[in-house]
């Protein structure tokens, strides 16, 4: 003792303490270790003192101690031994307590020395006759395949655990499934790993039959554990999967959201193998409902729900026709919450509720927060993408809003929607564009360029006046080398140029419009995983290390990902020639005025770059430019048909992955700047859907 | 699955925090807070789940505190968001309150806790009525023999054996909570009634009968498969209040409580507010405590009130004044008149936020949507019979709001007054 620490200060105190004579003292003193412990101060110096403490009736004392081993451990290898008889006395003593307290403590040692001396007592506890020390026993066998793989298979430990399926208590078989599928995780991250490796744990047909019998018995956390093992079932005929829907779908009313959500992902996997229709129908039915209670939880978990219920409805647009009054903001919901709302609200748009729809957006854009206001004009504009019959409507509040926001932009507004007199509304912004905002120059300057692209004869005034304007009176050095890199552009052959600039530019990574049909069948069969929550397939997140050669290959085109960036160079480079040979096909009948009607606004929305443009998201000049002429910036995931694409655009696209930081190429010019004024933001939204109008003419006029 | 919880304050320094796996270093928890930042920083939306490094945060607010799961694997996103909500539930219901102070205070508890309600990070206890029965707060002595009650594995799991009452009593409360939305020109655009049946009792096997709703969730003392075969609830109750089931209905519903308000406002002096409440329920029942909240500019001051009824207060903290009338008697109206005044040099770039009118209310004796339990049935073995009691109640949802219209002029959409 006294080699170890010096004899003052205050472990020194707490070292006399812990050695005190008497207990009151002894425990008052180990809660102060602790109390250190917990504000992160290094009490590892007091091992012993505290070790000699373990041996005590206190049960509260006991726990205190067992706490500070779990810390320590690690740290005094050597002397966590002298504890070693203390826990095997404790896991035979008479109170089922102190049992299953010393078998969970010694499973989280992760003391080499100590883990041989974990068998025996774990052999014993997992007979106990007490269900409360077996359920902990089951759990520690998951420990100790994590430390020693090979002791838990030596020991006979998973031979135990597969009877202990069968057991008559099912919070027992509830931590058994639960362990069994830890070590299968486990083993399957390992590249090594045969099939026949008796840690896997693959689920058959009388295993199936004990786990729906225990589902109705266990606790909640306990069915969580049980649906996820059913989801992994294989069915064997379209019978089986009817049957297994059917003893599921009384989950749905149990008042865990977590068990809701569990159950609609078993119903989700096992009702690919239900070939009746009308179970299909009552099926999908019957999971509306529970799926709407989930927005009455707390924000948190409703943002859980609405990420899944945002897949459902891709796979199921119908689960929710009816409901979309339900995903209304509240005023008080955090944003995280109102974006996603937003977002099914738009995906649950038809003609029958657009009015509705509208009347809401209209509201949230007069609310104060500018991000979502921006969000509630972007999603009008994806509304009108999206119904072609509401488009005039949509554009009308566009008009509306601006009307009661932003007066003096009113009478330019109107103009907006008739491409005939865009150069003289144009015009007008132009002519006041040294007054306006940075931002606001940057969207003018482009939509100016934009329409100049689109009909050189009558705009090439009013383009020649705002380079003129924006290279020599413009403050902004971000404008003025826009402004300048237009002009280059525009002065020399624009074939050439466009070719060279497109052969230039840097991969661009576009946030994902929707997921595919693929990404989507795997996340479906992982809703409320992180993976359903993040949309992104779980090779994407998830350590490094585990993602095997062909995954990598097959998810590269499914998910944007640094790793992935030199493949998607090479793809874009790929994709800038096709765009080449594209502008010059695609030249002609831009000028000519040929894409009409809207066959040209599919073309247009179908390329990421015109998505970006929809959603306001880009600001990188290039990105319109090329989508003026419907070329593909990049290519697009080849297993997503035009249809998903453009159908994902009108709901999605934008701010479905924004959030999880994609990362979107901006123009560093934007990303200097300031928040903007309120008034200038949305004039900068509102100048986006100028552009998304001269792109989408037919639609307008 | 989570490697590890912590309870993180504000500043996102680590409170309390127990690691369940090794996979995930203690001192990622310090990482939280600057990522959050971060993230913030690049204008991009702070969500409750997301992924930095190959660990996963997980967290929800709970006042002033972040309480926080990472784990490395593609865990259960819902099952630990809602076990973190428990988490907190149980800390409150132990210590009233929780925040900062009733960390510190109670770490050893806590500790205790952590260690019940989660193990190599899957949930395991988490009903804070049994957690009380073998964690206190009072140490033990082993002398007393505390076990672990039969609750936590037990197929009821909610109820220890072995209580007893002399008298069996049953009381129902049947709660409906009222959520509404009434736009600017004075139309309900969403509405849906959230019920509650609480259940308190002393009895053991219980039997009701319900009625058709939209969606029923059940305690999971209820059993599941019993419901779905015969539509009968069936249920050995936990002791104590617990709530037995809730419901969600969205009919559409009439407001109770109608409120609408004229607003003149006129920039740079002053602005007046005439609201009018109007009970638009049944004469013989009486809503209690009503509160009005009708929000105002941030930077009014000089409030004037004349009401024809009840209280009005002005309450800067919330941007809003409150009109309180305890007793408002159904098919009656009443109004009321505010005046503020305003500063003269205002941000023209800043329009003022528009937050809804928010109601608080009771109805008692009343429930919207009919709902009545016809039958309850105790099951005792002695054949004791035990009344119930049904006791309703109708009150306000979370979100019981009707909007305001533009402010800028007299206030067009709104009714004539």
């Amino acid at each position: 003792m006294s080699i170890r620490a010096p004899r003052k200060g205050e472990n020194y105190e707490l070292s006399v303490d812990l050695n005190s004579e008497y207990r009151d003292k002894r425990k008052d003193a180990i809660k102060r270790v602790i109390a250190s412990m917990t504000v992160g101060k290094d009490v590892s110096g007091l091992f012993p003192d505290v070790l000699k403490n373990m041996q005590t009736d206190d049960l509260e004392q006991k726990k205190l101690v067992y706490l500070y081993l779990m810390n320590y451990a690690k740290t005094q290898p050597e002397l966590v031994i002298l504890a070693v008889n203390t826990f095997v006395k404790d896991s035979d003593d008479p109170n089922p307590l102190v049992r299953a307290l010393a078998i969970r403590t010694m499973g989280v040692l992760r003391a080499e020395k100590i883990i041989d001396y974990l068998c025996d007592p774990l052999q014993k506890c997992l007979r106990d006759e007490n269900p409360y020390v077996r359920k902990t026993a089951a759990l520690c066998v998951a420990k100790l395949y994590d430390l020693k793989p090979e002791l838990v298979i030596d020991n006979g430990f998973l031979e135990q655990l597969h009877e202990m399926i069968a057991d008559s208590n099912p919070m027992v078989v509830a931590n058994t499934v639960a362990a069994l599928t830890d070590i299968h995780i486990a083993a399957t991250s390992q590249p090594s790993t045969s099939s026949n490796d008796p840690a896997l744990f693959p689920i058959s047909a009388s295993i199936l039959s004990k786990l729906l019998i225990a589902l109705n018995e266990c606790s909640e956390w306990g069915r969580v554990a049980i649906l996820n093992a059913l989801a992994r079932y294989i069915a064997q005929d379209d019978k089986e999967s009817e049957h297994i829907c059917e003893r599921v779908v009384p989950q749905f009313q149990h008042v865990n959201g977590s068990v809701v959500l569990a159950a609609v992902k078993v119903i989700m996997i096992h009702m690919r193998g239900v070939r009746r229709e009308d179970l299909i129908k009552q099926l999908v039915r019957k999971m509306a409902p529970p799926l709407v209670t989930l927005l009455s939880s707390p924000p948190e978990v409703q943002w859980v729900a609405l990420r899944n219920i945002n897949l459902l409805l891709q796979k199921r647009p119908d689960l929710l026709s009816n409901e979309m009054r339900v995903f209304f903001c509240k005023y008080n919901d955090p944003l995280y919450v109102k974006v996603e709302k937003l977002d099914i609200m738009v995906r649950l748009a038809g003609e029958n509720n657009v009015d509705a729809l509208l009347s809401e957006l209209k509201e949230y854009s007069s609310e104060v927060d500018v991000d979502f206001v921006r969000k509630s004009i972007k999603a009008i504009g994806q509304t009108a993408v999206k119904i072609d019959a509401a488009a005039e409507r949509c554009v009308h509040v566009l008009l509306e809003l601006i009307d009661t926001r932003v007066s003096y932009v009113v009478q330019e507004a109107v103009v907006v929607m008739k491409i005939d007199n865009a150069d003289e509304l144009l015009g007008i912004f132009v002519d006041t564009f040294t007054e306006e905002s940075y931002p606001v120059q940057l969207q003018t300057l482009t939509a100016v360029v934009k329409l100049f692209l689109k009909k050189p004869d009558s705009s090439q005034g009013i383009v020649q006046r705002i380079l003129n304007t924006a290279t020599k009176d413009c403050d902004s050095p971000d404008v003025r080398d826009r402004a300048y890199i237009y002009w280059r552009l525009l002065s020399t052959d624009p074939g050439a140029a466009k070719a060279v600039v497109l052969a230039q530019r840097p991969p661009i990574s576009i946030p994902r419009t929707t997921v595919a049909p693929a990404l989507l069948e795997e996340l479906l069969s992982e809703v409320s995983s992180l993976a359903s929550v993040y949309h992104k397939p779980e090779e994407t997140f998830i350590g490094q290390g585990r993602v095997g050669a062909d995954s990598l290959q097959r998810k590269a085109t499914d998910a944007p990902d640094d790793r992935f960036s030199t493949q998607k160079a090479l793809q874009t480079v790929a994709a800038g020639q096709q765009a080449e040979n594209l502008l010059d096909f695609d030249d002609a009948p831009a000028v000519e005025g040929r894409p009409s009607g809207l066959a040209a606004t599919e073309v247009l929305s179908h390329t990421p770059a015109a998505a970006n443009l929809l959603a306001g998201t880009s600001s990188n000049p290039l990105d319109d430019l090329v989508s003026i002429f419907g070329a593909p910036a990049t290519p697009a995931p080849p297993s997503a048909s035009p249809h998903d694409l453009f159908s994902g655009l009108g709901g999605n696209a934008g701010f479905s992955s924004g959030s999880l930081g994609s990362p979107a190429i901006q123009s560093p010019s934007v990303g200097s700047h300031q928040l903007p004024s309120r008034i200038n933001n949305l004039r900068r939204t509102f100048l986006g859907y100028f552009r998304l109008c001269i792109g989408t003419t037919s639609k307008i006029v | 699955m989570a490697s590890l919880i912590a309870i993180l304050d504000l500043k996102g320094k680590p409170l309390i925090q127990r690691s369940y796996r090794d996979d995930v270093p203690a001192t990622y928890v310090e990482r939280f807070l600057p990522i959050i930042l971060e993230i913030e920083e690049e204008g991009q939306q702070v969500t409750p789940c997301f992924s930095r490094d190959g660990v996963n945060y997980m967290h929800i607010r709970h006042s002033n505190l972040y309480l926080l799961a990472l784990s490395r694997r593609n865990s259960n996103a819902a099952e630990i968001i809602i076990f973190l909500h428990r988490l907190s539930q149980v800390l409150v219901e132990y210590f009233k309150e929780l925040e900062e102070e009733s960390i510190r205070d109670n770490f050893v508890i806590i500790y205790e806790l952590m260690d019940e309600m989660m193990d190599f990070g899957f949930p395991q206890t988490t009903e804070s009525k049994i957690l009380q029965e073998y964690i206190t707060q009072e140490s033990h002595k082993l002398e007393i023999q505390v076990r672990p009650p039969i609750a936590v594995t037990n197929a009821v799991s909610w109820r220890s054996e072995g209580i007893k009452y002399r008298k069996n009593e049953v009381f129902l409360d049947v709660v409906e909570s009222v959520n509404l939305l009434v736009n600017t020109s004075g139309t309900v655009i969403r509405s849906e009634i959230l019920g509650a049946v609480m259940f308190e009792s002393t009895g053991k096997t219980a039997r009701g009968k319900s009625i058709e709703m939209e969606d029923v969730k059940f305690h999971q003392c209820v059993r599941l498969a019993r419901f779905e075969n015969d539509r009968t609830i069936s249920f050995i109750p936990p002791d104590g209040e617990f709530e037995l089931m809730s419901y969600r209905i969205s009919t559409p519903v009439k407001p109770l409580i109608w409120v609408e308000a004229a607003i003149e406002s006129h920039r740079g002096s002053r602005v007046e507010y005439m609201v009018k409440v109007v009970a638009q329920f049944k004469r013989r029942s009486t809503a209690n405590n009503v509160e009005i909240y009708v929000p105002v500019p941030d930077d009014a001051d000089s409030p004037k009130f004349r009401a024809s009824t009840g209280s009005v207060q002005y309450a800067p903290d919330k941007s809003a004044f409150v009109w309180k009338i305890k007793q408002l008697a159904g098919g009656k109206e009443f109004l009321m008149r505010a005046h503020f005044g305003l500063p003269s040099v205002k941000n023209e770039n800043d329009p003022p936020p528009r937050a809804p009118i928010t109601v608080k209310f009771e109805i008692p004796y009343f429930t919207v949507s009919g709902i009545q339990v016809r039958y309850l049935k105790i099951v005792e073995k002695s054949g004791y019979q035990a009344l119930p009691w049904v006791r309703y109640i109708t009150q306000n949802g979370d979100d019981y709001s009707l909007r305001t219209a533009a402010e800028k002029g007299t206030a067009a959409p709104i009714r004539s007054l």
